[in-house]
């Protein structure tokens, strides 16, 4: 076995998530592309079992089978986010979120009593 | 180049390509099931990697669980069903930084490692990861577990909108009656 073939394929993986997580404007392929970045990870570590004689063997395998387990609970944490964030502005765009504190006259479109309540959550923090 | 290396080759061309589609295609849906592609392709190559275990908790989670969460959320974020052209920002930065970052680690491992040759090990089967789990892993695991539940009430908190906001706004009647 060739360890630089699964070490590059899990390199060139890293950097399609990359240049994905920079490149879509959608919050869900945003994640899509996390997903990509952590399998690659997963890949060296499992790749690494095999090449490195460590102390405790199968460290490497254990370690991936912990970095799936992140995987799941960042991606229901990170669709909840998504969700809230649709259920807010009607959107998913990333760049279209606003940094800055929302005017309080005008909530945003396509929100209910949730918009109205955080727009007066946030501006008695304010006040 | 043995059967193992040939096969290596081939899965991750196949991952690597069906990400290539996961970062570019224009179409949400086919993203995630070009996700599914790529994963299960990653899938067979731990288990060329004799990581038995991993390679079928990869199916059960990434595939079965993360991958049917996704799909989840394209639907009820009202994707639309065909191509779509507002998905991309502007590229430049992103190529640089993606092509930066994958080929010069995969410019460090080639140089790293050359075409030397390296025996596998023996397999990773459910019984011995599973000895080294409970035996040598056990904080970590046990720590995971409270990550989980962590994750899990934070999921539940993010999406009801009636915790968490002072209590004059609140709705006349209890919290409960209303959802």
């Amino acid at each position: 076995m060739r360890p630089v073939i699964p070490y590059v394929t899990a390199a060139l993986l890293f950097g399609l998530g990359g240049y994905g997580v920079l490149r879509r404007r959608n919050a869900v392929l945003v994640l899509m592309a996390v997903e990509l970045m952590l399998n690659a990870v997963n890949l060296v570590l499992v790749t690494a079992d095999t090449t490195v004689r460590a102390q405790l063997p199968h460290a490497g395998q254990v370690f991936a089978l912990f970095v799936i387990v992140l995987a799941a609970a960042e991606i229901g944490v990170g669709l909840a986010i998504v969700l809230q964030l649709y259920r807010l502005r009607a959107s998913v765009a990333v760049d279209e979120v606003p940094l800055t504190e929302p005017p309080l006259t005008e909530p945003p479109a396509g929100a209910g009593t949730t918009a109205t309540s955080a727009g007066t959550t946030a501006g008695e923090v304010t006040r | 180049m043995t059967g193992v290396d040939v096969l290596l080759l081939a899965l991750g061309a196949v991952a690597v390509g069906a990400g290539a589609l996961v970062v570019t295609t224009r179409h949400l849906v086919r993203a995630g099931l070009y996700l599914v592609v790529c994963l299960g392709a990653l899938a067979g190559v731990y288990l060329v990697l004799t990581a038995e275990l991993v390679a079928w908790v990869q199916v059960l989670i990434y595939v079965g669980a993360v991958v049917v969460l996704l799909l989840f959320a394209v639907m009820l974020t009202r994707a639309p069903i065909g191509a779509s052209d507002d998905l991309d920002r502007p590229g430049w930065p992103a190529a640089l930084i993606g092509g930066g970052a994958g080929l010069g680690l995969a410019a460090l491992l080639v140089d790293a490692f050359r075409w030397t040759r390296v025996d596998l090990p023996e397999p990773g089967t459910a019984e011995r990861l599973g000895e080294q789990v409970f035996r040598s892993w056990v904080l970590p695991f046990e720590v995971l577990s409270v990550l989980l539940l962590a994750a899990l009430v934070g999921a539940i908190v993010l999406s009801r909108p009636d915790i968490g906001r002072p209590a004059a706004d609140r709705p006349a009647p209890a919290p409960g009656s209303r959802r």
